[in-house]
């Protein structure tokens, strides 16, 4: 499903983001990436979305290598992804439905679609009585619940979250880790970025830990 | 693009102007006045092409010969005359014709002093060809050649007006035309400022569109179309204010100087504006569409 071979991101000349990283992510699995701050994390996802381009090696994602990839087809790509943030990034002038419609106009998806997908989406994240809320308006955990409704709308095969608890308490956490759980059990591939090292322990998925650019520790699950 | 991306694009770029309103409201003024001075300067020269035209029709070169040239030579010369290149027509007046002409236009009212004249006619060699040609521009080539020919006693050209209006004419297309020139930088600057400030309030949610796998033209179009708008309220502004602004200035100007009644005849606002209507919208969406689509590609590269 996405594979890194060697690769290498440098933003300045021989200050290596991420170093010669190779690693292999099957289709459906759950993956967590933790480290320190400056790690990498984040340059790693930026890879995966095709935002950045690495200084050297090859990454294939649904048998695409991306380095090939034009200008052209990077949208049709990004759809396929859905992406989740920190800071949630909704769109502050418009209600809960109009956010999670958004990523349904923005890929020109027919009306009569959007009407029927963004209430489905949003019953997935318990936010089905909130659709006329604008998102000052709704808490930090209903906010990102919004984010993922928008990033699942679309039906995307790989889910990526960059620290989505960061700014969330824990009982909301939780919320938000069951959530992303459950797009797994229906068949996305999830990939989640986080500090938060008591969810990691309790969820016992795989664990891929970052360590200045390298990656020092790949952990399947650990039994039962 | 389907249907409901064109509605979105269109209700998002109306979105961007109103958000927008300070810089929206000093885009529109200012393409108003471009397009408002386009329009006085536009129907001023089509008029003045018009009554140019129209005077042309009327340029002669009067022909006079020699007295001791038989009539014989003076049906020659016409017939030379009128093979020549840009001559329209060669018309023979006789010379009590031109008393004729010439009591009607300067005794009018004035009969008795007129009669007076016929039995002893003071233009007795003024028998003459009138020699209409096709532009004015030809006056100076056919003048020399007929001034050339043999019998042919003193060639008089006539309207120094035409030419004067012509060369006015020329003049004032520069001048209207680098003004313009001029409005239209200043145009198209104010609209671009305005679309970069547009994608400077939404650079986060451009941000988040291209995340979510937004091709470049759906990024664009509001901001194309937030353009084009400015350049259609722009133009459509002026052009309705000159509508009705051009009826009263003829008016205007016929009243105050009805002595040009008889010379001047202008243009209905509906013939200015079979032109002026297209080309002043053309203008407002071309400006637009320019102002704001080379400002988004700027910004929008990556
Ligand atoms: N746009 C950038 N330009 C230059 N350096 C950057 C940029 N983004 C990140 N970095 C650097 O790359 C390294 C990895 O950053 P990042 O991937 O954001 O780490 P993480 O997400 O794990 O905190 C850090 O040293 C950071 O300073
Ligand atoms: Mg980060």
């Amino acid at each position: 499903m996405i594979e890194l071979r060697e690769v290498t991101k440098e933003y300045s000349k021989g200050i290596a983001a991420l170093n010669d990283v190779s690693l292999k992510i099957e289709q459906g699995e759950f993956v967590f990436v933790v480290g320190d701050s400056g790690a990498g994390k984040s340059t790693f996802i930026r890879l995966l979305m095709k935002e950045l381009e690495p200084t050297s090696g090859k990454i294939q994602v649904m048998g695409q290598d991306l380095g090939k990839l034009s200008h052209k087809q990077v949208p049709f790509y990004r759809r396929k992804i859905g992406v989740v943030f920190q800071d949630f990034r909704l769109l502050k002038d418009r209600n809960v439905y109009e956010n999670i419609a958004f990523a349904l106009r923005v890929t020109e998806t027919p009306s009569r679609v959007i009407k029927k997908k963004v209430p489905a989406a949003l019953s997935l994240v318990g936010l089905a009585q909130k659709y006329k809320s604008f998102p000052k308006e709704l808490s930090g955990g209903e906010q990102q619940r919004v984010a993922i409704a928008r990033a699942i709308v679309n039906e995307p095969s790989i889910l990526i979250a960059d620290e989505p608890t960061g700014n969330l308490d824990p009982a909301n956490s939780w919320e938000i880790m069951k959530l992303l759980e459950e797009a797994n059990q229906r068949g996305t591939t999830v990939i989640v970025v986080t500090h938060n090292h008591e969810i990691v322990k309790m969820m016992n998925k795989r664990v891929i830990t970052m360590k200045q650019g390298n990656v020092v520790s790949d952990e399947k699950k650990v039994g039962v | 693009m389907r249907f409901g991306t064109v509605k979105y694009s269109v209700k998002q770029g109306v979105k961007n102007i109103s958000r927008n309103r300070m810089f929206s409201i000093a885009s529109i003024a200012t393409m108003a006045a471009c397009i408002f001075l386009f329009g006085i300067f536009f129907a001023i020269i089509t008029n003045f092409n018009y009554i140019v035209e129209k005077a042309e029709e009327g340029v002669a070169i009067v022909v006079y010969f020699d007295a001791e040239a038989t009539d014989e030579r003076v049906e020659e010369i016409g017939e030379e005359i009128e093979k020549y290149e840009g001559v329209a027509e060669v018309k023979y007046v006789s010379a009590e014709e031109a008393l004729d002409s010439f009591l009607s236009d300067y005794l009018e009212g004035n009969e008795e002093l007129a009669e007076g004249f016929k039995d002893d006619n003071p233009l007795v060699d003024s028998d003459n060809y009138e020699v209409y040609l096709e532009s004015v521009e030809q006056q100076e080539e056919v003048v020399e050649f007929v001034e050339g020919l043999e019998g042919v006693r003193k060639v008089s050209k006539s309207d120094v007006v035409a030419k004067t209006l012509e060369n006015f004419n020329v003049l004032l297309a520069y001048i209207s035309g680098a003004i313009i020139l001029i409005l239209l930088v200043v145009a198209i600057f104010l609209i671009s400022n305005t679309v970069s400030m547009g994608i400077t309030i939404r650079r986060e949610e451009i941000a988040i569109m291209k995340y979510i796998g937004a091709k470049d033209s759906f990024v664009r179009a509001p901001f194309i179309i937030e353009g084009i708008l400015i350049g259609v309220a722009g133009a459509a502004i002026p052009l309705v204010i000159l509508y009705f602004a051009y009826g009263k200035a003829i008016n205007a100007i016929m009243s105050k100087f009805s002595v040009l009644n008889s010379i001047l005849d202008f243009l209905p606002v509906g013939e200015v504006y079979k032109t002026l209507l297209p080309v002043g919208l053309a203008l407002g969406v071309g400006i637009g569409f320019i102002g704001s689509f080379f400002t988004i590609r700027k910004h929008l590269k990556a």
